[in-house]
């Protein structure tokens, strides 16, 4: 078992294994997302009270679910990197970085974007958009923090003790709704808040698919940064040639 | 084998450290967090007395009025209930039975021998809650209301 973990973190077999995933994640993402924008918009029914307005937690629940799991990820593969100084667990660490503070911004402006005709603020202090924003700032400061170094090890040790740190966070934005009054309402996922079946299918399809998204984009992004890292090695070199011809 | 066991330490002291320190903070905190009062907190004096605030409840059913800009209506908890007077444009999910959440801060209304508090908001946000249907689920989940 160790043997073969071993042998997957090495740079070589992760890159090729990377390599091979990306069409397994790209075409199943484009058929969810296509359908799960069918079913948001078009089958889904129009809210009691909101309209239309509301089918922006399509995109709003899965992009707010996404931007505290890909810090998860983030976290855990950094730990891994500390821990057992696995290279590639620093690489995807590394690389979803930027795409947890995507998720992260989307999930920010399409509340705001909600928020004005619905609440009638743009943004206000309550403790769930607090943390999020602490969360976008997380990310940031993650990213930061990884490229001030010039040892990619060095790098990957300090901004993983970073992200350690910044798990705190999470539970803080689960929680907050139900800690404290907060304008952002509570839970609708998982409660029968939504109360209809076409909603429910149209979220989980977006949700699904922004998980493939996540994957298909650590997967492209991890291939650039191995080759990056391993630009000395002989493999590379033939890599890229290969590529060039 | 030590070497690695050293570093699963210190990263496990790390985590509890730092969930331990946010435990604290939180509950220290806490109290700063809210975001709005209830009109229980106002009633037992919770809420801050000559500061601005925010306070958040349901908008009590038949309490609306309406004088040109200037809208005068009853913020309840089910418990205790506040008036509330503010002017100018509210937001498209206000409604009777709606939940809301007013900024503005309290003015003691005196006419002859009794005073009684309003609250003079001078932001009132709407709050959504957490249920999401068509109208006709929505219509449906009212009569059923309405039988019992």
């Amino acid at each position: 078992m160790w043997k073969w973990i071993q042998r997957q973190a090495s740079p070589k077999v992760f890159y090729q294994t990377c390599n091979r995933l990306v069409p397994w994640f790209f075409w199943p993402f484009i058929t969810l997302l296509i359908v799960g924008l069918y079913w948001s918009l078009v089958i889904s029914p129009a809210d009691y009270q909101q309209g239309d307005g509301y089918r922006i937690i399509f995109i709003h629940v899965p992009s707010a679910i996404l931007s505290m799991m890909v810090y998860a990820v983030m976290a855990i593969a950094g730990s891994i990197g500390l821990i057992w100084q696995i290279k590639m667990a620093e690489v995807v660490a590394k690389v979803s970085a930027p795409i947890g503070a995507g998720f992260t911004v989307i999930a920010l402006a399409t509340g705001a974007i909600w928020g004005k005709p619905m609440w009638g603020a743009w943004w206000v202090w309550d403790a769930r958009l607090t943390s999020e924003l602490v969360l976008l700032f997380l990310y940031l400061a993650y990213m930061s923090l990884n490229s001030a170094f010039d040892n990619p090890r060095t790098a990957a040790k300090s901004s993983s003790i970073l992200a350690i740190v910044g798990l705190i966070n999470l539970p803080i934005i689960h929680y907050s709704v139900k800690w404290w009054n907060t304008l952002h309402q509570g839970y609708s996922v998982g409660t029968g808040g939504i109360k209809d079946p076409n909603m429910q299918i149209a979220l989980a399809l977006m949700f699904v698919a922004s998980i493939l998204l996540y994957a298909l984009l650590v997967s492209i992004k991890a291939r650039t940064e191995v080759l990056i890292r391993e630009q000395n090695s002989r493999w590379v070199e033939e890599e890229v040639r290969s590529l060039m011809s | 084998m030590t070497k690695r066991h050293n570093r699963m330490m210190l990263v496990g002291l790390l985590v509890s450290g730092v969930f331990l320190a946010g435990y604290l903070g939180i509950k220290a905190f806490s109290e700063n967090l809210l975001y709005f009062y209830t009109p229980s907190d106002i009633m037992t004096g919770k809420a801050p007395k000559d500061k601005s605030f925010r306070v958040g409840g349901l908008v009590e059913d038949g309490s609306v009025e309406r004088d040109g800009m200037l809208v005068k209506f009853s913020v309840t908890d089910n418990l205790e209930t506040i008036e509330v007077s503010y002017e100018g444009i509210l937001p498209d999910l206000f409604r009777e039975g709606q939940g809301v959440v007013a900024s503005g801060s309290l003015i003691n209304k005196c006419v002859r021998w009794t005073c009684i508090n309003t609250f003079n908001a001078t932001q009132v946000l709407a709050k959504h809650d957490e249920n999401y249907m068509p109208p006709e689920v929505a219509a449906a989940l009212e009569s059923l209301e309405a039988k019992e």
